[in-house]
């Protein structure tokens, strides 16, 4: 920042040389970092996110931190494909962290830059930005959004009318569509997207003070203007964007070419969201009028005072935030002592010291607190105990043995039994409908088959089909031959 | 005798914050008897006088309100309640909790109507309150023309509303919190503080509080009127309009900066030079003077709680940091 700048033209473009300064800081300190962080491209990253937190950031919300993360993913893993996912993690929010200057206390970025004053005197001024802030919603929640000096950061139009650059963006989209350089017009569609976005920002901005306080915005005049101008805008837009998607989805019809198919496809989408953003911000101006009313009858406007007294607002507030941090000192520490009403100073008692002194520590148990039981369900008695099961095993037929008959098995188990034929039976049943792919995930070596070859049962309990049963190996994991 | 210990205790009530009038039928009878008996309000008035207190009002609804006075045991230092700030922004640090407090005032009684209205409940929460700042140090970014940035080797000469802008309004922490440095934080614990203080109760879940008649009188009788001869001192006090506290104003309707000499850097106040040269060589109150003007008519209010405690010290001893230059010996 050596240069001396009487023009302002200078001051604006250092200024906007520093809003880069934090994405090549990330390159430049990632060497410094305990792990070795590399092969990462911190600044592509960097933009990646500031990328991810404008799209995912609407009209009431901001980002949600872990979902940049998880967006941040595949770019991340697209630059170091074999490093472990949590490392991915790790850098996305590294990356994020230092976007929004974790650690300094106001979270932000501060550059210093000279420029001359009216008396040509030169002056070392320092700018503050931010890039990604973190904002409080409704619910408590932390959300991130992109700062101006980040969108404008990222579309590279600095120092630009919010309408006229999208206008611009526009033209340039329908100009690009018309040639049939669809690559680019895609490029020049997510531009208009983000300058949709921080127009949605911008008013939401005037809404948001509205609701808090009616009287901070001018209803008379200014804001039924600035929602006149917003509607006309939204209006203006939907056409422009109807009919480019109009072209578009021609142009995706078309083309024959499927590569220029899939970014035709891709930029109808793109618009399609556009679209969908207008179609949102439209809502919220048509709720305005009414947020109007229903915060004018909240906020109670009534006559004249009956009593005559300060106006703290605009007579003590509003001055105190004109002045300097020197200035306000006086003025905000004598209202903070009268306003903050009588400290009552708090006397140590010797009875009640003495008793804090006395009191023995309670003791902990350097093994925790105490386990609670578990409450167990009572298991179901097994209908067929283990050796029922050793039993039947034995006359069914094993892996390297000839199929064998169901009845067969079932007199065989029958000798050894009263109640094994049962469990025969309906392990022959089972056997009918062995799932094979669950035998080879669990790495059984042989499953039971059964095979019904049309001979039928013969036996004093069961009926229907004498089965064949044979063991058969799983392919895959382990071969055991088997003749089924 | 008796009579001095019932009146001690009348003072005791002042000093319990949660303590009032309508819960409490013993000091409820003390009230009325302050009300009604000159001798008794004497009495307790010289009492909180001797421990370095003013009687600001004695109501049935709020009961007794005190204030100390400065040097006071009982006064409240900002450096005590702001004391775990970094010692590197300590000062813009002191000022972001000054306006923190100012800011919920400024919410909880938005228009001047309010504030003199004996039956108007209030409702601020921390978004509320930082919200509205925020608006307004927008506004005020809006409106900065020339070299808007700070000089860098200057912090004390950086604009108030620049800091508080430039404070993050949250920060995720691992605990969920809120940041203790963030704008939030600081309007939190300003909101927190207060209630502690029986200035505000919590209603509903969601971090709101509602102002009590506690607070009213305290802010009316004392702690705006002595903002105001500060902010007098300063000459940036804009002329106050009945209706409209925060209705946006043409710009240049006021003028910020503090302008050292010549004469009032506001529009013209029919009486701010005069209430200078009051502030800055007497430091007492103008005796009641027939204006027109908000700050006139509160001076008066105050007072009244001045005749309230006839042989008290003032209740603001107002500092009033001279300008120096102006305000000719009356």
């Amino acid at each position: 920042m050596s240069t001396i700048s009487p023009d302002e033209g200078v001051a604006r473009r250092l200024k906007a040389l520093a809003c880069t300064a934090p994405l090549h800081d990330l390159d430049a300190r990632k060497g410094r970092l305990e792990w070795d962080a590399a092969g990462y491209q911190m600044a592509e990253i960097g933009l990646q996110a500031i990328d991810q937190v404008t799209l995912a950031m609407d009209f009431d919300h901001g980002a949600d931190h872990a979902e940049i993360v998880r967006r941040l993913l595949p770019f991340v893993a697209a630059q170091a494909p074999h490093a472990p996912r949590a490392e991915h993690a790790r850098v996305a929010q590294w990356v994020i962290d230092n976007l929004v200057n974790v650690g300094s206390i106001d979270r932000g970025f501060a550059v210093e830059y000279g420029s001359t004053d009216a008396q040509g005197r030169y002056q070392r001024r320092r700018f503050d930005f931010k890039l990604l802030v973190e904002v409080a919603a409704a619910d408590g929640g932390v959300y991130l959004r992109a700062s101006d000096e980040a969108i404008n950061v990222l579309v590279g139009a600095l120092d630009t009318d919010v309408e006229s650059a999208q206008e611009a963006a526009e033209t340039k989209l329908e100009t690009l569509i018309v040639r049939g350089r669809l690559g680019d017009a895609r490029l020049a569609a997510e531009q208009a997207r983000y300058r949709t976005v921080q127009y949605a920002e911008s008013l939401r901005r005037k809404l948001e003070a509205t609701r808090r306080d009616v009287r901070s915005v001018d209803w008379l005049d200014a804001v039924p203007q600035l929602l006149d101008e917003a509607l006309t805008h939204i209006e203006a837009r939907y056409r422009a964007e109807t009919v480019i998607k109009a072209n578009i989805a021609d142009a995706r019809d078309e083309a024959v070419e499927p590569e220029r198919r899939r970014q035709a496809a891709e930029l109808v989408e793109v618009v399609d969201d556009c679209i969908q953003r207008h179609t949102q911000l439209q809502a919220r101006l048509q709720e305005a009028g009414a947020a109007f009313r229903a915060e004018q009858d909240r906020q109670q406007f009534s006559g004249k005072p009956k009593r005559a007294s300060v106006d703290v607002f605009g007579q003590l507030l509003r001055p105190a935030l004109g002045l300097t941090v020197g200035a306000a000192d006086d003025p905000v520490t004598a209202y903070f002592a009268a306003g903050t009403g009588v400290w009552s100073p708090s006397v140590p008692s010797l009875g009640g010291l003495v008793e804090t002194l006395l009191t023995p520590p309670t003791d902990r148990d350097p093994f925790g607190a105490e386990v609670p039981e578990p409450e167990l369900a009572p298991q179901p008695r097994e209908r067929f105990g283990e050796q029922a099961w050793q039993l039947v095993d034995a006359v069914l037929p094993v892996p390297g043995q000839g199929p064998v008959r169901l009845s067969e098995a079932l007199a065989r188990s029958r000798e050894a039994g009263a109640d094994l034929p049962q469990l025969v039976a309906l392990r022959a049943l089972h056997a009918v409908g062995t799932a094979i792919g669950t035998a080879r995930t669990q790495g059984d070596p042989s499953v039971l088959i059964a095979v019904d070859d049309g001979a039928v049962l013969d036996d004093p309990e069961f009926g229907g089909a004498d089965l064949l049963l044979a063991v058969a190996g799983v392919e895959g994991e382990r071969r055991v031959p088997g003749d089924g | 005798m008796a009579d001095t210990e019932t009146a001690a205790r009348l003072v005791a009530f002042g000093m319990r914050p949660k303590a009032l009038p309508g819960r409490d039928p013993d000091y409820a009878e003390l009230v009325r008897r302050y009300r009604e008996d000159d001798e008794f309000r004497d009495t307790v008035q010289r009492i909180a006088s001797g421990l370095g207190l003013v009687v600001l009002a004695v109501d049935p609804a709020p009961g007794i309100v005190l204030a100390a006075t400065e040097g006071s045991v009982f006064e409240i230092r900002m450096d005590t309640y702001a004391r775990r700030t970094a010692l590197t922004n300590r000062a813009a640090d002191k000022v972001l909790h000054g306006i923190a407090h100012l800011a919920v005032a400024a919410l909880a009684f938005p228009r001047p109507d309010d504030l003199g209205d004996d039956s108007y409940v209030g409702r601020v929460s921390v978004e509320l309150v930082d919200g509205a700042v925020r608006e307004a140090c927008r506004v005020l970014n809006e409106r900065a023309a020339g070299p808007a940035d700070p000089e860098s080797d200057a912090p004390q000469l950086e604009e108030v509303w620049r800091v508080w802008l430039r404070r993050p309004e949250a920060t995720a922490t691992k605990d969920g919190r809120t940041g203790e440095s963030t704008t939030r934080g600081i309007v939190g614990k300003a909101l927190r503080f207060l209630a502690d203080q029986g200035f505000l109760v919590p209603v509903g879940a969601e971090g709101a509080y509602r102002t009590t008649p506690r607070y009213q009188v305290q802010v009316r009788e004392l702690a705006a009127q002595r903002a105001f001869d500060e902010l007098l001192s300063l000459n940036v006090l804009p002329v106050g309009a009945a209706a409209g506290s925060l209705v946006a104003e043409p710009a240049g309707a006021f003028d910020t900066g503090p302008t050292p000499e010549g004469g009032p850097g506001t529009t013209a106040h029919p009486v701010s030079e005069f209430e200078q040269e009051e502030g800055a060589v007497s430091g007492e109150p103008a005796p009641g003077d027939p204006g027109t003007s908000p700050s006139v008519v509160a001076h008066q209010v105050s007072d009244n709680a001045q005749q309230d405690a006839p042989e008290a010290p003032a209740p603001a001893p107002a500092p009033a940091p001279a300008t120096g230059s102006d305000g000719p010996d009356v």
